[in-house]
């Protein structure tokens, strides 16, 4: 068995291991409401923390780039209430129009 | 003849998913918050399969990276293909890989793929009230546990459209993420640079930020977001990967700063269906 192959099946077993725990184990089941309270509130910190770590992230170094310029543009279209596809268009053609000027 | 028939049937399409409806509405009566879904469901799944449109086509150009990413690091097909079935986590697969072929260990390999992943943890919490159902089914759904499909998991209020939008968007992704990454595989390799020069790094930021924003509505979440961006940025620089995202998390503590967990009616997850982009 190659090494690509050993890593490839304990990631895999790890990794369903960690999405499926939830289902599995709470299943349908509500959490206390207070704890519920709480879950409510994680996207917001996921969603927040991905977008900004996947904008001036890279591996373990904050690098400003052309991302930020795209980013910036999606807040503006979003602010301006632009539908979903549209505001990623917008984002990544501001983000190669910065790449191709600078 | 065949037009018109053509045309009935092009009303709404019966469900798309084998995965059964929705059992967790015979459970929740007592909230008694279900009756609002009678109205509009084909608006809000239409919203949902638009939205899963657009994030699963931001998608594929990372699937072509990992397939090109997969042959250079010196994976066969199978193993490329393999890794896009069964893991199933982009950043994961893709930390993986980068080790294996900068000739790390497989365990260093392995244990950064898995630290990238442990965020599917808490996912599972958030989704796992909307994912009822049987042992096998509640398993199977597990799979498409990704950033993505939770994202539009949570788009909506009800348990019902958001086990829909889950799994449209985890599907979705799932099916474009594994041919894409055996056509990255089989025809590209510099791809790298095709990402890159149309901008298309931004795409998955971009529809973050647009999940992210019909929140941002709500003074609580507004905190949450904010310190949970500030937290996951300053960690960047001294932790691996993916812990930065995880804990963000702990800024649902900041909510607290702003009042009781639960200051209105209990009518979370707020109102996200207002303004959402696209509407």
């Amino acid at each position: 068995m190659s090494d690509a192959v050993i890593v490839l099946v304990a990631l895999a077993a790890g990794t369903f291991l960690l999405k499926s725990a939830g289902p599995l184990l709470l299943g349908a089941r509500r959490l206390p409401s207070g704890l519920q309270a709480v879950v409510d509130l994680l996207p917001a910190a996921l969603l927040a923390s991905l977008a900004i770590v996947s904008t001036v992230g890279d591996a373990r170094s904050i690098v400003l780039d052309a991302r930020i310029v795209g980013i910036v543009v999606a807040g503006l279209a979003l602010w301006r209430r632009a539908p979903f596809v549209v505001v990623i268009v917008l984002a990544s053609a501001a983000t190669a129009l910065t790449r191709l000027v600078t | 003849m065949q037009r018109s028939d053509r045309w009935a049937y092009s009303g709404d399409p019966t469900p798309i998913f084998p995965l059964d409806g929705c059992p967790s509405v015979r459970n929740d009566e007592s909230t008694g918050v279900q009756e609002v879904q009678v109205n509009e469901p084909d608006a809000t799944r239409r919203r949902l399969r638009r939205m899963a449109i657009s994030i699963t086509a931001a998608v594929a150009p990372f699937g072509i990276v990992f397939g090109a990413a997969a042959s250079t690091a010196g994976l066969s097909v199978w193993e490329a293909i393999g890794s896009s079935l069964f893991v199933f986590g982009g950043s994961s697969q893709f930390a993986a890989v980068e080790i294996l072929g900068d000739g790390g260990s497989v365990a260093a390999a392995a244990l950064a793929g898995l630290l990238l992943n442990v965020r599917s943890l808490a996912f599972g919490v958030i989704m796992a009230p909307a994912l009822g159902g049987a042992l096998w089914k509640r398993a199977a759904m597990s799979q498409l546990m990704i950033d993505e499909s939770t994202a539009v998991g949570t788009a909506s209020d009800d348990l019902a459209s958001r086990r829909y939008g889950y799994l449209v968007g985890g599907v979705g992704v799932f099916v474009v993420w594994n041919l894409t990454t055996l056509v990255g595989f089989l025809a590209f390799s510099g791809a790298g640079d095709l990402i890159e020069d149309l901008g298309l790094d931004v795409a998955g930021p971009a529809a973050f930020l647009a999940l992210l924003w019909p929140r941002l509505a709500d003074r609580r979440q507004l905190v949450v977001a904010v310190t949970g961006a500030v937290v996951a940025v300053s960690l960047v620089p001294f932790t691996a990967p993916g812990v930065p995202i995880l804990a963000s998390m702990s800024a649902v503590l900041a909510a607290r700063a702003v009042g009781p967990w639960r200051p209105s009616a209990p009518s979370e997850p707020t109102d996200l269906s207002g303004g959402q982009p696209g509407e």
